[in-house]
């Protein structure tokens, strides 16, 4: 056993020591390459973002006023205006659409992830949600429109329904992630400690998951504030109403959003339309943004796990 | 409530006979699944001494621990035949509830695992769950000087658990364990993530815990159970049925079982003629 052992170690200190990095070898060139082709290939990932913002600041940014923000949108042959209604709309009714789907998502999150994981019940709602979380907007429109407009006629409430039912998968596996990543332990030691399973949800599993929670809901609200195929068919657009007015939140009526303003404005001929419609584009994406910002910042701990 | 309860037991035993038993322990038969763990093992843990579990891996000496705070019931397979009697109580009866047990009988675990909360709460977290209300500083100060870990950490009690080193962690989590005053305390492995001198401190710390707490201990570490345990129970795995099934083999006092081991199997593990 030892012999071959020993004489292959012999030889081996006979030969020369070459330690020296061999550019000619093929080894080396296609690492090299290779490092380099998905560095390249990352940074490029990131063209498409960098282009599209840089075009909205271009165009949009020189439209950035006091007024969009407090005047509604103008008639073709009129200067000026704004766009206030439709932020107020976009954030109106992804609010409430947030209202809707976050608590239903988290403790429909609660029972994936802790109460019954493995459960029939989980798997087939499980599979569900992942099919719904891949669906076209549009069919969510579409769908809030046969149910809801057709019975009702267009309102916010509906364009509301239209976007959580588009968050809702996203909540919900964010949240049963961020659920699933709590340490097994820790439950272990808060059940140790004498807690019920519900204690052990309530005391730990959920506020050592929080931050990984709130992370899915901003990025859940992020997505609905950039959705505009629902709220064609449920919320339509009122291009002079106010959703909040008076005092009054008018839900059972059409309002406006963002998505669907820059739909309908960048189909005008007229500039200031057209202008509009980039100011109105930039002022989304800025929206878009901060929600994802905050997410970001969320998702960092307090207390690590 | 367990603080009402704790005093209430008989503090009149005699040192020099043998204490009074507060656990007795019949494992029958105990499944996971269609799996025999464990069978035919009976350990009385008495009150005010450590005893010890020791045995080759797989020897279900962990499960048995774990029996007796009912923590293998959040395993859905699991089944007990048998009894475990605290303080004259089977705590298996149809009636008990399992939450209530581990109330009084407290777990530290083998991986430290304090909660992602600061140190302060980590420790006050039973009392707030017992609802206990009347100086909750003055009781984790107490905790946390009982697990020898006050001083390294006064000054930072709004830090996260989890900053701190293993064994600091581990002995926060018995300051988290006796915090709310169990009356035993079940240590499963509780050394095996730390370097020695970690390991020294928590069983020095052990010592003075005996004082107040009964303890029962699952150590792979045959001087850890020499050092620390008054008892000690030696359980080995019975592959003769297909199975890996774990079982008593000798429980005695622990200079007993060291210096003249009853069993030939006791005899061969402590010389460590296979492990």
């Amino acid at each position: 056993m030892t012999s071959p052992d020993s004489q292959s170690s012999q030889g081996a200190e006979d030969q020369p020591l070459d330690l020296n990095r061999n550019f000619r070898d093929r080894r080396t060139l296609t690492s090299i390459a290779l490092s380099t082709l998905t560095t390249v290939v990352t940074i490029l990932a990131c063209i498409p973002l960098f282009s599209v913002l840089a075009m909205l600041a271009w165009r949009g940014g020189k439209r950035l006023n006091w007024a969009i923000f407090t005047e509604t949108p103008p008639t073709g042959f009129e200067t000026g205006g704004g766009f206030g209604n439709a932020i107020m709309g976009t954030l109106v009714m992804v609010g409430i659409a947030a209202v809707m789907s976050v608590p239903f998502g988290i403790l429909a999150a609660i029972f994936l992830a802790e109460l019954g994981p493995k459960s029939k019940t989980a798997t087939v709602v499980r599979f569900c949600i992942k099919v719904l979380s891949g669906f076209p907007s549009i069919l969510a429109g579409v769908f809030v429109y046969a149910t809801i407009v057709l019975a009702m006629g267009y309102s916010a409430f509906a364009g509301s329904i239209a976007l959580s039912v588009l968050m809702l998968p996203i909540v919900v596996l964010t949240a049963e992630e961020a659920m699933k990543m709590v340490p097994a332990r820790m439950k272990e030691a808060a059940a140790g400690m004498g807690c019920t399973r519900t204690q052990v949800v309530w005391k730990i599993v959920l506020p050592t998951a929080l931050p990984g929670m709130l992370t899915g809901v901003m990025l859940a609200v992020a997505r609905a504030a950039g959705e505009t195929a629902p709220l064609l068919f449920t919320a339509m657009s009122s291009p002079q109403y106010w959703i909040f007015e008076d005092g009054k939140l008018k839900l059972d009526e059409p309002a406006s959003s963002l998505a669907v303003l820059i739909f309908n404005l960048s189909s005008s001929p007229y500039d200031n339309l057209l202008e509009l419609a980039w100011a109105a584009a930039l002022v989304l994406v800025l929206i878009v943004l901060f929600f994802n910002i905050v997410g970001q910042v969320l998702s960092r701990r307090k207390f690590k796990t | 409530m367990s603080q009402a309860a704790e005093p209430s037991t008989g503090q009149t035993e005699n040192e020099a006979t043998d204490r009074q038993v507060v656990i007795d322990c019949s494992m029958q038969k105990l499944f996971y699944g269609s799996f025999l763990a464990v069978r035919d093992s009976r350990i009385q843990i008495h009150k005010g001494e450590i005893t010890a579990f020791i045995g080759p891996s797989g020897c279900g000496k962990s499960t048995a621990l774990r029996c007796i705070n009912r923590m293998n019931d959040l395993i859905p397979s699991f089944r007990f035949e048998g009894h475990v009697h605290f303080r004259g109580e089977d705590i298996y009866a149809p009636s008990v509830d399992p939450v209530r047990v581990r109330r009084y009988i407290g777990m530290v675990f083998q991986q430290p695992n304090p909660f992602a909360m600061s140190i302060y709460k980590n420790v006050a977290f039973g009392l707030k769950l017992n609802r206990v209300k009347d100086d909750v500083p003055g009781r984790v100060e107490k905790a946390l000087r009982g697990a020898a870990l006050w001083d390294e950490v006064k000054d930072k009690l709004n830090q996260s658990g989890l900053s701190l080193s293993g064994g600091q962690q581990q002995r926060l989590c018995i300051a988290r364990a006796i915090a709310t005053e169990p009356e035993v305390l079940l240590m499963d492995e509780p050394c095996s993530a730390l370097d020695p001198i970690a390991t020294r401190k928590i069983e020095e710390l052990m010592q003075e815990l005996k004082q107040r707490y009964t303890i029962a201990i699952v150590t792979h570490n045959l001087q850890q159970a020499q050092r620390v345990a008054d008892r000690t129970a030696f359980m080995y795995v019975d592959s003769s049925q297909g199975g890996r099934t774990g079982y008593l083999v000798e429980y005695a006092h622990t200079r007993q079982m060291f210096e003249d081991p009853k069993e030939e199997y006791t005899r061969q593990y402590i010389r460590g003629e296979f492990s």
